[in-house]
């Protein structure tokens, strides 16, 4: 049994390490399998270097054709799985072809990556960047080894942000007013703002605040739309009267959101909504859905 | 078995929600004691989510609010640990609760974190403290939200930026302080308020008395603001008072203004009250008009004039701040504003008001005229009280000034007291007669002036006549004579120096007493004709210096009236009684030397002796009455005098039984010897009368012989043979002592005849007659002499 499996084994190790492995910041990600994994965090225009070593098994060789690293930016529909679409591919050659008889490094570096959309793990849809070493052989397969890491990209503060205010409501039923203070959060932000009641004919028997994540995948007719509550947030507990109005405070910190992705690579968009959803002692439900827009400030300490 | 089943259940609930507290509880010890932060909150999230049941009545839920409260406790000390040795900062702690997706669990666990915070001093405890009191807005439920804030409350007690406290701030910090307890009592407030209107309507009086049990919740809050030490007097006036009126005002709720306006009146210092009284009453009128504001505002005036009593410094602010003056407009406004206010509530105001004036202004009688006058306004238009409460206020009302006077005559002063008996119905009006009596007797009051007078009948004008449309029949005698004898008694307390004064008072009282009827004449003319001859006396006694025809006030005068008075309850008919009354005027008369006058009551007592005297043990009394007064006649010339004993003696033969007649005839015979100096002293006809007296005295000897074969008692020979030794010793030439022993042995005889009765009362009269014979013989001198023919064996 152990020498058949050994027959398929492949001939060598192949590890992949980055320069800055250990000081460089790490997430973890969920992998196909449904393990977690620590993979490291980059940004695009960072220079992505490392050390690629191929260390054969004890007594072979490993004969090839070449030996090349790849940096690939792939995006998998689910709905077409399997198929990788790469809208990013770098190669370098790491060997001429040459036989390897024992553990072997090879340095490389991508420098100043253009990597424009970052890591997203979604419904339907899933953006991965992976290095990639491939020792090309002659009559038998390739041996190829893999390594995930993950991109996050920063946007600045934005210099526009207005809030969101809007008075909805259902004629000589309920009548509010509700506002919210930006538009634009960041992930670690805090949605501060409050609901004003003008009119209420209604009984309500709470209020909460949704925040939901609308992914779309595919264009035109194949279209996917996958909308998912991300948090569920009670702001309210019982029925106001004319005139109260409710704080609303809720941190984001705790949910797993990203930032807005519009149209990456027209293959997927990922948006998100506020969603105020009014609850009435029938159990109905009276909400309105405001898109917020969602971007990643750049980790300060004290926010960390 | 409704109501069973629902109480049932809401045991069971009860029990299902301590279990679940419970059961988290002890998930959230566990976390605690292995310092597992996140598993603490989320148990401690758990646990407090079973505050959200909607199922339990108030004080149900209260019973699972204190297990979760004592438990918040623990996780509290918990935090203060963790933020101490630096596990966790507490701001982060306080966003980290609130990371809860439950709006109730959260704010419960970010006041418990606040707290922490504010404790901490890494945040100005005012903005900790509004944060929170702004957040706990997410509850909207009213149980829950007022649970959440009396717990917002709680935690926050000693940690208020108060002046003084470690938590105080920059200058204005108490004014945080302020604001923030005001915040958290408007909304409490205003949650209170909204749970009547849920659920069902027909719940709603179960509903409304467990609201009631809330109310303290609410309550406490306006404790705090006064516990607080920077609300003084300014700040009370300023911000404090006109907030919480404001929010009262407008929560147009009967049930939270009644408690709330108590509570106000109740925890903050009686001088802010005083100070403050224009904003303070000025809320009332605006009330709702199921609200009892008479128990409020008769609770405030009650603090007030026992403050007032308590220390005399204090009185001049009353003065400054015109206290009187407040009351009375407030209550003018309010009963205003509430048209359909009962008769009794207004009434009871006005009864606090009175008090609080005599507490206060006892000086100022013209303050309880005005009440009065005001409460007569009020009561104008209307029909007589039916109500009996309200009956019972007024009589309050009218009682009141009786007893913190101590004085009738100041309250005759009062104008509009009279008015305000107009409106009680009779057997009322009877019942302050005489409680007014009572006060005139009780502290002998002296009520010297016939105005006063005037006035003072007025107002028991209800004993003195009929009044309209009393049934009599259900009058009970006993309470009727008491009555009288109460307007009997109060006619002797009319005394004035003057005599002209005092004249005018009887004149007054006679013109009221006259009007009474004659089942009152028999109990108030005999009081009155004293109470003139008193003055008569009086005059009498001066006479020597004030005679002639410009003094206004004579004896004659009062006689004429008197003579007026008798003759009404003559015509009662009383026919005893007047003669009686006659008889002591005659005797008034006389001492005054006013013959004709004398002659003139003489002629009416007869006039009635004859007429109206029918009955014979009546008129044996009348006679003798007769008798022993012509004795003391001293005025009368020789015709008139021989007239009348004339008609004595002719009278007394006439009566009807023998004895009666023998005793009559023996007493006539002192009408003709009078021990005075120019007495009359016509001893013949003295002997003439007791020999008449034992010809009669034999006759009903003989009669009882006749009738019942045997003699009848010798006693009248006894007590002739008295009369003899009477006018013997007086030295009556008549009465000789022969006769005496001629009288003695009659008697000797006739007791041991055979026919005697024995009587052993008559034996020992006898005996100790003799023995007195025997013992003026003894005695020797004159009299002893005198004796001596007298055999006594």
């Amino acid at each position: 049994m152990n020498y058949l499996m050994g027959a398929f084994k492949p001939p060598c190790n192949i590890t992949i390490t980055f320069s800055d492995g250990k000081t460089r910041k790490q997430v973890s990600v969920k992998k196909e399998n449904g393990k977690t994994a620590m993979v490291p965090v980059f940004q695009s225009l960072e220079t992505i270097s490392g050390e690629v070593s191929i260390d054969p098994v004890q007594g072979k060789k490993v004969e090839h054709t070449g030996v090349k690293i790849e940096l690939l930016g792939q995006i998998e529909l689910y709905f077409d799985r399997g198929n990788f679409y790469d809208f990013t591919s770098l190669v370098r050659e790491l060997d001429v072809p040459g036989d390897i008889y024992e553990k072997k490094t090879y340095p490389f570096e991508f420098s100043s990556v253009e990597m424009p959309y970052e890591s997203y793990n979604g419904t339907n849809v899933r953006l991965r960047y992976i290095l990639r070493v491939t020792i090309s052989r002659n009559y038998v397969s390739n041996i190829t080894e893999h390594r995930d890491f993950c991109v996050r990209n920063y946007s600045p503060v934005p210099t526009m942000n207005n809030s969101i205010k809007m008075e909805v409501g259902i004629e000589d039923c309920l009548h509010i007013e509700f506002e919210y203070s930006k538009s634009k959060y960041h992930l670690k932000d805090v949605i501060i703002g409050k609901i004003y009641f003008l009119l209420v004919r209604i009984k309500i028997k709470n209020m909460e605040l949704e925040i939901r994540r609308r992914e779309s995948t595919g264009s035109g007719p194949n279209t996917y739309v996958e909308t998912e509550t991300l948090a569920k947030f009670e702001l309210m507990d019982g029925a106001p009267v004319r005139g109260e109005s409710i704080p609303i405070r809720l941190f984001l910190s705790p949910y797993e959101l990203t930032p807005t992705y519009r149209n990456i690579n027209n293959k997927f968009s990922v948006k998100y909504y506020l969603n105020l959803v009014l609850v009435d002692e029938e159990d109905r439900r009276y909400f309105k859905q405001q898109e917020i827009s969602m971007y990643r400030l750049l980790d300060t300490p004290a926010s960390s | 078995m409704h109501a069973d089943t629902v109480a049932e259940d809401e045991e069971k609930w009860l029990a299902e929600g301590i279990a679940g507290v419970q059961q988290n509880a002890y998930y959230m010890h566990r976390a605690l004691d292995s310092n597992n932060l996140k598993d603490a909150l989320k148990f401690s999230a758990q646990m407090l989510s079973e505050l959200r049941t909607s199922r339990l009545s108030p004080h149900k839920y209260y019973e699972l609010y204190m297990r979760a409260f004592d438990e918040l406790r623990k996780l509290e000390m918990f935090f203060r640990e963790e933020t101490t040795r630096g596990n966790c900062s507490v701001v982060d702690l306080y966003e980290l609760v609130q990371h809860a997706g439950n709006v109730l669990p959260r704010l419960y666990l970010l006041c418990t974190v606040g707290s922490v915070y504010i404790k901490s001093k890494e945040a100005p405890a005012k903005d900790v403290l509004k944060d929170l009191v702004e957040m706990s807005r997410g509850i909207q439920h009213p149980l829950r939200g007022l649970f959440l804030r009396s717990y917002l409350s709680q935690i926050s007690r000693d940690k208020l930026p108060d002046i003084g406290s470690e938590y105080e701030g920059d200058a204005d910090s108490v004014n945080d302080a302020i604001e923030f307890v005001l915040q958290n009592f408007i909304e409490m407030n205003k949650l209170w308020v909204r749970m009547q209107h849920q659920g069902p309507q027909r719940d709603k009086e179960k509903r409304e008395k467990e609201r009631s049990e809330l109310r303290d919740l609410v309550g406490k809050n306006l404790h705090v603001l006064s516990q607080i030490e920077g609300v003084d007097l300014e700040m009370y006036k300023e911000t404090v008072l006109p907030r919480i009126l404001e929010q009262v005002v407008n929560c147009k709720d009967e049930l939270a203004q009644f408690y709330l306006m108590d509570c106000i009146i109740q925890v903050f210092p009686d001088e802010y009250h005083l100070q403050t009284l224009e904003t303070l009453l000025s809320a009332f009128p605006q009330l709702q008009p199921g609200v009892d504001i008479k128990t409020v505002l008769s609770q405030l005036m009650d603090r007030l004039s026992n403050y007032a009593t308590s220390s005399p410094e204090v009185l001049p602010e009353f003065l400054q701040v015109e206290a009187f003056a407040k009351f009375s407009s407030a209550i003018g406004k309010v009963i205003e504003a509430q048209p359909d206010m009962p008769a009794v509530s207004a009434i009871t105001l006005y009864v606090s008001l009175l008090t609080f004036t005599l507490r206060v202004h006892p000086d100022r009688l013209d303050y309880v005229d005005q009440v009065l006058g005001a409460c007569v306004k009020k009561l104008s238009g209307k029909e007589k009280l039916q109500d009996s409460r309200a009956t019972k206020q007024i009589v309050a009302l009218l009682s009141a000034p009786l007893e913190k006077y101590s004085n009738i005559v100041t309250a005759l002063e009062l104008s509009n007291y009279p008015k305000v008996m107009d409106h009680l119905d009779n057997s009322t009006t009877k019942v302050m007669a005489v409680v007014i009596i009572q006060s005139i007797m009780k502290n002998t009051t002296c009520v010297s002036t016939s105005d006063k007078v005037e006035a003072l009948f007025e107002l028991i004008k209800g004993l003195i006549k009929d009044m309209d449309g009393t049934q009599d029949d259900d009058v009970d005698e006993e309470d009727f004579k008491e009555e009288q004898n109460s307007v009997a008694r109060l006619i002797h307390m009319l005394y004035n120096e003057d005599q002209e004064e005092m004249l005018k008072i009887i004149c007054t009282v006679q013109k009221h007493i006259l009007r009474g009827g004659p089942k009152r004449l028999p109990f108030t003319v005999p009081s009155l004709v004293f109470l003139a001859l008193k003055l008569v006396r009086r005059l009498q006694g001066q006479d020597g210096d004030v005679v002639g025809e410009d003094v206004p006030t004579t004896p004659k005068k009062i006689f004429q009236i008197l003579n007026q008075t008798i003759e009404a309850l003559y015509l009662v008919p009383c026919p005893e009684l007047s003669l009686r009354l006659y008889l002591q005027c005659a005797e008034a008369a006389n001492d005054c030397d006013l013959e004709p006058v004398a002659y003139e009551f003489f002629t009416q007592a007869f006039i009635l002796y004859e007429e109206e005297i029918a009955d014979s043990k009546a008129q044996v009394t009348a006679i003798h009455l007769i008798i022993g007064t012509l004795q003391r006649m001293n005025i009368f010339g020789v015709e008139n005098r021989d007239t009348l004993t004339h008609k004595a003696t002719g009278y007394s033969a006439k009566l009807l039984k023998k004895p009666d007649q023998c005793r009559a005839v023996y007493a006539c015979s002192h009408l003709f010897w009078v021990e005075d100096q120019d007495g009359v002293k016509d001893g013949e006809r003295v002997l003439l009368c007791l020999k008449r007296a034992l010809r009669i005295a034999n006759a009903a000897q003989q009669m009882a012989n006749a009738a019942r074969g045997s003699s009848g008692s010798i006693s009248l020979f006894i007590e002739i043979l008295n009369k003899y030794l009477y006018f013997f010793e007086k030295g009556n030439p008549q009465i000789t002592s022969s006769a005496i022993q001629g009288l003695i042995e009659l008697i000797t005889t006739e007791m041991q005849g055979e026919n005697a009765t024995s009587d052993p009362s008559a034996e020992a009269f006898f005996a100790s007659t003799m023995r007195y014979i025997q013992f003026q013989k003894q005695k020797g001198g004159s009299m002893g002499e005198k004796y001596e023919t007298i055999k006594a064996s």
